[in-house]
């Protein structure tokens, strides 16, 4: 309500004031459209009377200005028209200086004296100086401050800068300058000098209002910079100097905020990167509340796309040491402010950093040195709480890898690590997964163990528990993105010598074996396989280096993958390892390693036989082993016989019919392979193919019993389809009067009254007889060979 | 009927005229009924002289028992032995290098005049009077000892300042250059003015009136300042109606003259520091 009151009440007094200044500005109108001087001064000195009030804020007061200013615009046209008024211009200065009240006085004796410097009548620097100095009889803050915005706004245009008409005749440059900045100074002390004055008002209320006046007094460090006479020395030995000086002094946080800001942004960079020691040496000593970081990220922002912008620049940064200086004041800043949160600091050292990276590409060292500096300040506490902070402290470490492209370079940094372990576990995690991504973004092959050890050290939390985390506060589906991020990695890592590929590796699980039960199903297959290829380059390379000592060969390599494997069975993940033992028989079988890959087939049996209990696990497995080692060919016979032998009994002990028939129809294939020197056992074969017929029938009688229906006779067709492969593979055993027979058992089964309909069987069957009559058709040897099977 | 006549028209028009009357400066003179007129402007050691002619209304004769002219208060000139005159009649005067060491003076409970009086004299039917008022002003060397006033005030651990004004003496038309250096405000000052006031003193021991005037109220600064700050003083004598200081004039007044700075605080309460100036007037070189 208050408030609500106190608004309403603004808007009557500002329409108060505008309309003393319309009912003022009539008569000064008509004064001066008769050329009558006196009362032209008296009715502008009631006009400006109404800009007395203190009743208006400073958005409403800028309100009222405005009306006014515009009326002393037509009155300044009148005063320079002395054949008008009849006086000259040095009497109409004195004439203005009667009026009584300070405000309206000044107000006329800041718009004669733009008249007096434009009749050069007296040097243009004595009448700026004398307006500068008189506006000091007005100490009230936003009446002041209007005042010299008044002041400033007429004199713009007629400093004597270089190239100017006011220039010359003792009227230097400097006169420009020392003006300018005496009426900034002023500006800014009544700016500042806003909130211990007027009645106690809410403080944000106060701070809204003075923001709003800002610009008023920044506008003066903007004409500065606008005059063409303010080289570098002018800016260096007194400009600057002098801002600083009023800055540093006025102890106020918003305004020293805002006009550090303001130098930054208003003076060329050439400027600041020449001045950088000035300019820094005033950053300590702000008040501790200021907002720092802000202004100094904003520098260095300024000064990085300084260097960006042309190459010419660069050997200017480095004559003048600018990162030594940028990183020293900022050494200086947080030291200074005690208060300062870590997110302030670390903010600060990105922009550091961002620095440095844009800069100085070239210069690691200063990447280094900046992260060295965030882990002493990051040093006092042990982990990070702040939200924000673990923010920036990602941004710093995200940088250098996205400046470089390539995570090698951050690898090579030694405070990168110590960085990181000041992130909680969360976002310690986070960051691993953007220097992952980093590597695939960049498809960066990292190449040498070190390298990688360093690396994996660098995406710990990936890599293990890191202690303190429990399990199930995981994601289960990010814990997968995770950990399929490691797998990824683990392709990442390359070198075309076999021996250090090698070490590699074995740092590569020094590090995995340590991630428990939940991470080895995933990053060991990938390590497995990488093993695998260097196994498979090596098999490339073996001619020439044959009968040399090589400390990495396929063996070692094997013996080191049993370990991995082993290491995953233990997890328990039975069938994978069973897979990847597999795998790496068959790579053994490639080198001709008989022992070691029966060595693997070993560990997968007993795996099976140990582990693998789920019945469709045992039905994957176990064809998964038939298929396997069907390929084998550098078993001898023996171990051979004793592979299959098992891998038959296998087979015939799973546990439902259909699985067991094919299963056992499946080990067929290990006694023909059908290969020039392959094993071509027909009559094992036929064996088989018999107990798998004998198992299906069993199924169907069971269905009977069991259902009262027959089975689908499925198996029957796809038992038929295996004796047609062999049968043109040409196994002798398998004959065309036995095919006749599965037919007919086929289509009585098919008949019978307990046949179950199933169209999908049927369709195979059907497809089946069709491929028969086409080989019949097709003639030849194969035609032949079918000739004597009728459908 | 004489009287009655007498009461509505005069007998005759008496009008004075200066010899030098065209040329001479012609100065604003506040009459006791406010209004003003313009008056022949003299100074002391000057010849005072003219003409006086009596004009009978047409067709009377005025008879009287001698005319003269007085410069009041100092000096009769008989102007014609007792007669008639029936016509227009001019009487030239002279008073030669007239010491006149006082200026006119026009203040609140005093006024110093110079006036020509010419009387006919005449029996029953009364005297026939006319006045002429002149003004007098005397000038003087600018004096050849004239300090600053400095001076350092205050109220103690509320406020303290020190102020200057360029000269202690100034002529008429004159510029107070001066400034106020602040050294401790504890106050909230709203404003701060400087007054001109002028102390006219009347009479002598216990029988001394003093009026006081302030004739100028200016003001030099607008809000509160802070310790340190600095403010000018720039004031143009000019536009005010200022005389001279006058000390102890022919023992019956004085008139003194004081710069009164006065800060006012926001709950408007008053703080002043009074000092004299001493006024006079410079010859004008034009």
């Amino acid at each position: 309500m208050m408030i609500a009151d106190g608004i309403e009440d603004e808007e009557k007094w500002l329409a108060e004031g505008i309309a003393g200044i319309q009912h003022n500005a009539f008569y000064l109108h008509r004064a001066v459209d008769s050329n009558n001087l006196r009362e032209a001064l008296k009715y502008s000195a009631q006009l400006l009377s109404e800009l007395r009030t203190s009743r208006l804020s400073p958005h409403k007061y800028y309100e009222l200005y405005m009306r006014a200013f515009d009326e002393l615009r037509r009155l300044e046209m009148f005063f320079k028209d002395e054949e008008r008024h009849g006086c000259s211009v040095l009497d109409l200065y004195e004439l203005v200086q009667h009026a009584g009240n300070v405000l309206p006085r000044l107000y006329l004796l800041c718009t004669v004296g733009s008249v007096y410097i434009k009749s050069k009548e007296a040097p243009a620097k004595d009448v700026l100086k004398d307006l500068v100095e008189m506006c000091r009889s007005v100490q009230h803050p936003i009446r002041g401050l209007f005042l010299r915005s008044y002041l400033a706004q007429i004199s713009r245009d007629k400093l004597p800068d270089i190239g100017s008409e006011y220039e010359g005749d003792g009227d230097t440059v400097m006169d420009a300058v020392d003006f300018v900045l005496q009426n900034f100074t002023e500006m800014n002390k009544l700016w500042v000098r806003m909130q211990h004055q007027g009645p106690i008002r809410v403080k944000e209320k106060l701070d809204k209002e003075r923001s709003e006046l800002r610009d008023l007094v920044g506008k003066n460090l903007h004409v500065l910079s606008q005059i063409e006479g303010v080289d570098l020395e002018i800016y260096k030995d007194t400009v600057l100097p002098r801002v600083l000086e009023q800055v540093v002094n006025c102890k106020d946080e918003l305004a020293q905020h805002y006009l550090m800001d303001c130098i930054i942004q208003v003076f060329p960079d050439e400027y600041h990167l020449q001045t950088l020691e000035t300019l820094l040496g005033a950053f300590p000593q702000l008040q501790p509340a200021v907002d720092i970081k802000t202004v100094l990220s904003q520098l260095m922002d300024r000064l990085s796309n300084y260097a960006a912008s042309s190459a010419e620049v660069l050997p200017e940064f480095l004559q003048v040491e600018a990162f030594a200086k940028l990183s020293n004041a900022i050494g200086k800043v947080i030291e200074a402010q005690v208060e300062m949160p870590v997110v302030g600091a670390i903010s600060l050292y990105v922009s550091l950093l961002t620095f440095a990276l844009r800069v100085h590409s070239d210069r690691l060292d200063y990447v280094d040195q900046v992260l060295g500096a965030c882990v002493k300040k990051l040093s006092g506490s042990p982990k990070l709480e702040d939200n924000k902070a673990t923010k920036q402290v990602v941004a710093l470490l995200t940088a250098p890898l996205e400046k470089y492209n390539d995570i090698d370079t951050a690898l090579t940094l030694s405070n990168y690590p110590h960085v990181m372990d000041h992130l909680d576990a969360g976002t310690n995690k986070i960051m691993a997964m953007v220097l992952i991504q980093s590597i695939m973004k960049y498809n960066t092959c990292v190449s040498t163990a070190e390298k990688v050890d360093v690396l994996f050290e660098l995406i710990k939390g990936l890599i293990k528990d890191i202690d303190g985390t429990l399990a199930d506060e995981l994601d289960e589906e990010d814990f997968k993105e995770e950990q399929n991020s490691v797998a990824r990695l683990v392709h990442m890592l390359y070198n075309d010598d076999p021996e250090e590929m090698l070490q590699i590796i074995c740092t590569v699980r020094k590090h995995i074996m340590a991630g428990g039960p939940k991470r080895l199903p995933f990053t060991v297959p990938p390590l497995v396989f990488s093993a695998l290829k260097l196994v498979r380059r090596l098999q490339g390379l073996d001619g020439e280096v044959a009968g040399e000592e090589v400390p990495a060969t396929p063996r070692k390599i094997f013996q080191l993958l049993n370990q991995i494997i082993e290491a995953l069975s233990n997890v328990p993940s039975p069938e994978l390892a069973l897979r990847l033992y597999l795998q790496c028989a068959e790579a053994a079988n490639d080198c001709d390693l008989e022992p070691v890959a029966y060595e693997f087939f070993t560990q997968a049996f007993v795996l099976y036989e140990e582990e693998v209990a789920d019945s469709k696990a045992q039905v994957t497995s176990i064809h998964l082993i038939i298929g396997t080692l069907q390929r084998m060919n550098a078993f001898g016979v023996e171990n051979r016989d004793t592979l299959t032998h098992k891998a038959t009994g296998y087979s015939a002990k799973l546990l439902k019919k259909p699985d067991q028939c094919r299963a056992v129809y499946a080990c067929s294939h290990l006694f023909w392979v059908d290969d020039q020197d392959g094993i071509k056992d027909g009559e094992r074969v036929l064996l088989c193919l018999k107990r798998s017929l004998r198992i299906a029938n069993a199924a169907q009688q069971m269905a009977n019993v069991t259902r009262g229906t027959g089975g689908p006779v499925t198996l029957f067709v796809e038992i038929l389809n295996k004796y047609l492969y062999f049968f043109e593979k040409g196994n002798p055993q398998v004959t065309s009067a036995a095919i006749q027979d599965l037919i007919e058992l086929i289509k009585t089964e098919m008949q019978s009254d307990t046949a179950t309909p199933d169209p999908a069987s049927d369709a195979f069957f059907a497809c089946t007889l069709r491929y028969i009559e086409f080989q019949k058709q097709k003639g030849g040897a194969m035609g032949e060979k079918y000739d004597s099977v009728r459908i | 009927m004489n009287y009655i006549l007498g009461a509505f028209k005069p007998a005759c028009h008496i009008s004075i005229t200066f010899s030098d009357g065209k040329s001479r400066k012609q100065v604003p003179l506040k009459k006791e009924n406010g209004q003003t007129v313009m008056v022949p402007l003299f100074q002391s050691q000057e010849n005072i002289s003219g003409k006086i002619s009596i004009e009978p209304v047409s067709g009377k004769k005025v008879e009287h028992n001698g005319i003269k002219v007085e410069l009041l208060g100092q000096i009769v000139r008989e102007l014609d032995v007792p007669g008639e005159i029936y016509e227009r009649k001019t009487y030239p005067f002279e008073f030669s290098t007239v010491e006149m060491p006082y200026e006119t003076y026009n203040g609140v409970n005093v006024r110093l005049r110079y006036i020509l009086k010419v009387t006919i004299s005449r029996g029953y039917a009364g005297s026939i009077v006319e006045y002429q008022d002149f003004v007098v002003r005397n000038y003087g060397p600018p004096p050849s000892i004239n300090n600053s006033i400095k001076m350092e005030v205050g109220i103690e651990d509320c406020l303290h300042i020190e102020f200057e004004y360029n000269k202690s003496k100034y002529h008429l038309k004159d510029v107070i250059i001066g400034k106020i250096y602040f050294l401790l405000v504890r106050i909230k000052i709203k404003n701060m003015d400087l007054e001109i006031r002028r102390r006219e003193s009347t009479g002598s021991g216990a029988n001394t009136h003093v009026e006081t005037e302030t004739l100028a109220k200016f003001e030099l600064m607008d809000g509160a300042p802070v310790r340190g700050e600095s403010i000018p003083i720039r004031l143009f004598l000019s536009p005010y109606e200022l005389t001279p200081t006058y000390r102890n004039i022919n023992n019956k007044f004085s008139v003194k003259y004081y710069l009164n700075l006065v800060l006012v605080d926001e709950e408007d309460r008053r703080y002043f520091k009074q000092q004299e100036i001493t006024m006079f007037r410079l010859g004008e070189t034009s």
